[in-house]
């Protein structure tokens, strides 16, 4: 009770700082101060105070089962472990809305105490840029989505968090993927400042690099953490779907990584300046749209936590608000290309352009892949939904040109290369990778050529880069995560390959065969946990080598009344071994799935390399 | 010239997916991940509510020219505003009404019943919840009409509204 009652006022405060702020701002630009004020430096704390405030009084309530909030009595439960108490905090809609708040604030206040040797009338403009999408944020709160509702009479219990979110995986998914997700907007405030400020030069270059590093790791692990989670616990075997939602945090993210390779040209050549500012927009206004796309409930996912139109209609406004401002800001300050840097077609910056239009064609591809179903049904009324076949056909035959200039783009030089005679070693690199692929692939029973290429396109990225971890003066950063990236894309091809799949509806007691194997079901035990009934199955799987048992289990939530499916998950070096069962009728039947999963965890180990890169790049700026 | 036929153009562009998504928002917008409309009702059975009886759906569902299935239950707080609604549908003669009270208690059920009428010619109780999982319910209350071949012609997930109401009398008045 008194924690919504702290919480609500501690957002209002919040509230008014920032209005303070935003005027603080807009006031002291005219001015000649050499440094901050004293007091906007201590009002911007104070604003990050109390959303940090505002959202440990949500925690708190959730910890304490205080039923009189609404928000808590609509997600969580008495019974529920402490861990899912606290994570239910962000698991809903009004809770996430407080926690990008409280990133939005809190990547601010870093950003002015960070760049101490920053010209001040550009950490006031972003300042300025940065309150009035926080203003928008906490009015969108205070407005629409209120996380400190009473309800009374006080409920005795609360309806529960859902059960599939209730998973350690997706605990940590939200605050680190909004930590990249969100994290873009200082991107776009900084990029705007600089904009009006006309200093995009290599300085800024350098001093953006470190947020762009920063949203860009943080949101790979995080998009990375929400599929472990979709293959742990929807229990459909599978790593990426191409949900909606799954579409939306890929957006950004291309476009930030579009941004983190335009940024070093800009950097070094000091070319591509409204591209760079381009992408930087794009990407917060990407995130933007995601959210809208997520949160107005227009498309519909698991993640749709609101269905209610007056809260599409808020940020529907806010987002067009924000696309008009930073276009208008564009339009009338946007800097002349100098047109004497002629970009020579064979050099680091031509590739790394190839490399932005991939990534845009990529981009548009996912875009029009997820919101094309909006557009013909208010069109048309006609409802489709697009499904894995279109990205897989239209993104997967772009991979081969892109892994290859991957090979080879790094290894050219800045501004001009001069042509040498083709080394040998690399020659042979590039007939051995298609000849692995070839055998590799031979094996198979897919369509040879169109593969064969991918494959091999990966293997020649894979072994170039591996080459250049042995040669002295290499860029470790960048190279570890093309090495990773091409791992990735080769654990993702070969777990497509060579993966297995055998399904049948089996009683207890029943044996069966399948391809030189034999599964068994032995048997059930049913056991009552804290907040559900739990059915553990005992299943043997006995091949010619050796037998595994598995444990797959069904839950039966009490609060909300839900089924779910737990596989069981062997995971070893290259494959994983995945048993999920259903229920069917009574307790006496069972649908039974068994998959055969090849190279799955390397699929997060070459993420993780990705983020390695991307980690040991930050350092070595940081250091710098 | 040309720089402003740029602007032009996208700012009629934003106009326009503004609007788009504008009119989206309004759209009813249920997540049916399955197109149901070619789909077969599964057959299902259960003890009927008042008398007891072990009934199969599949004799009540032939014998009418349509037939709605209601998954409801008495402590579901949306039943009870869309109880009005079954009321008056029930009033239509080309369609039967079947309702499946879900995991609920049958002294509640019935007195449910009792208080605001009965639109149903039969109502199977569904304890365990499993047949309403196997029609596919996401969640109650949840309508599914369907015509005298077990077809599934439209789901409506939630409480049925008027503009549902009138799309089902257009469907079974052809």
């Amino acid at each position: 009770m008194l924690s919504s009652y702290l919480g609500y006022y501690s957002l209002i405060l919040g509230f008014i700082l920032s209005v303070w702020l935003l005027f603080d701002s807009f006031i002291s630009l005219s001015k000649k101060n050499k440094n901050l004020k004293k007091n906007t430096i201590l009002v911007l704390f104070l604003q990050l105070f109390t959303v940090v405030l505002s959202f440990l009084s949500l925690v708190y309530s959730f910890i304490n089962s205080d039923f009189s909030n609404e928000t808590v009595y609509n997600n969580s439960h008495t019974t529920k472990p402490l861990f899912y108490k606290i994570s239910g905090t962000w698991g809903n809609h009004e809770g996430s809305l407080l926690l990008w708040l409280l990133v939005l604030t809190l990547f601010i206040f870093l950003f002015i105490f960070k760049s101490k040797n920053q010209p001040t009338k550009y950490k006031l403009l972003t300042l300025f840029f940065q309150q009035i999408i926080i203003i928008g944020f906490f009015l969108f709160l205070l407005l629409t989505s209120n996380p400190f509702n009473f309800l009374f009479p006080i409920p005795n219990e609360g309806l529960g968090l859902n059960p599939i979110l209730q998973d350690p995986a997706l605990a940590i998914h939200p605050p680190i993927l909004y930590l990249g997700y969100v994290g873009s907007s200082i991107i776009f405030s900084a990029s705007l400042a600089a904009l009006v400020q006309k200093n995009i030069n290599a300085d800024w270059a350098q001093h953006i690099k470190k947020w762009i590093f920063t949203a860009w790791i943080f949101l790979t692990l995080g998009i990375m953490l929400g599929s472990i989670w979709a293959y742990y616990e929807l229990g459909w075997g599978g790593f990426w779907f191409w949900d909606p939602v799954e579409n939306v945090s890929l957006m950004p993210w291309l476009c930030l990584t579009a941004l983190l390779h335009t940024i070093v040209v800009l950097e070094k050549r000091l070319i591509l300046q409204s591209w760079t500012l381009i992408l930087s927009i794009a990407t917060f206004t990407l995130s933007m749209s995601g959210t809208f796309l997520v949160r107005s409930g227009i498309l519909n996912s698991v993640h749709t936590f609101a269905n209610d139109p007056s809260r599409g209609v808020f940020i529907l406004i806010f987002l067009f608000v924000l696309i008009v401002l930073s276009l208008i800001i564009f339009f009338f300050y946007h800097p002349k290309e100098s047109s004497e840097k002629k970009i020579f077609w064979f050099s680091k910056e031509t590739t790394i352009l190839i490399n932005n239009w991939f990534m845009m064609y990529f981009l548009s591809v996912v875009l029009i892949g997820t919101t094309y179903p909006i557009f013909l049904e208010v069109i048309t009324n006609e409802k489709i939904s697009v499904g894995p076949p279109f990205y897989h056909k239209l993104l997967i035959p772009f991979l081969i040109p892109f892994l290859i200039f991957m090979a080879i783009g790094p290894k050219l030089k800045w501004i001009k290369q001069a042509f040498k005679k083709i080394k040998i070693q690399q020659f042979i690199l590039f007939i051995l990778s298609f000849l692995i692929s070839y055998l590799i692939v031979e094996k198979t029973s897919v369509e040879h050529l169109f593969t064969t290429i991918l494959i091999g396109a990966a293997f020649y990225l894979f072994f170039i880069t591996i080459g250049e971890f042995f040669k002295k003066n290499i860029n470790f950063s960048q190279n570890i995560s093309h090495f990773g990236f091409s791992l990735f894309v080769l654990s993702v091809l070969f777990n497509s390959l060579f993966s297995s799949e055998f399904s049948a509806n089996m009683k207890i007691g029943e044996e069966l065969k399948f391809d030189n194997n034999l599964i068994k079901f032995n048997n059930i035990e049913t056991f009552d946990e804290k907040n559900y009934k739990s059915i553990i199955a005992n299943f043997d799987i006995i091949s010619v080598k050796d037998t595994t048992t598995f444990n797959p289990e069904i839950r039966i939530y009490n609060q909300p009344n839900i089924l779910t499916s737990e596989a069981d998950i062997k995971s070893s070096f290259f494959s994983d071994k995945f048993l999920v069962i259903n229920l069917l009728k009574g307790d006496k039947l069972f649908n039974v799935r068994y998959q055969n999963k090849s190279f799955m965890i390397w699929i997060w180990i070459s993420v993780l390399l990705l983020v390695f890169g991307g980690l040991a790049s930050f350092v070595k700026r940081y250091n710098r | 010239m040309k720089k402003k036929i740029i602007y032009l153009i996208i700012f009629l562009l934003l106009i326009f997916v503004f609007s788009v998504f504008f009119k989206g928002l309004y759209k009813p917008n249920l997540y049916s991940p399955s197109q149901t409309s070619n789909k077969s009702l599964i057959e299902f059975s259960g003890k009927e509510l008042f008398t007891n009886i072990e009934i199969n759906s599949s004799q009540l569902i032939s014998n009418n020219k349509f037939t709605i299935v209601n998954i409801w239950a008495s402590w579901c707080v949306p039943c009870r505003s869309e109880h009005k609604i079954l009321m008056d549908l029930s009033k239509n003669l080309n369609l039967n009404l079947i309702g499946i009270n879900y995991k609920d208690n049958s002294e509640s059920a019935k007195k449910f019943i009792h208080e605001l009428g009965n639109p149903f010619s039969k109502i199977l109780v569904d304890n365990s919840g499993i047949t309403s999982i196997e029609l596919g319910a996401y969640g109650i209350p949840e309508t599914l009409l369907v015509n005298d071949n077990a077809k599934i012609i439209k789901k409506y997930i939630g409480p049925l509204t008027d503009k549902n109401v009138k799309e089902i009398e257009k469907i079974t008045n052809q």
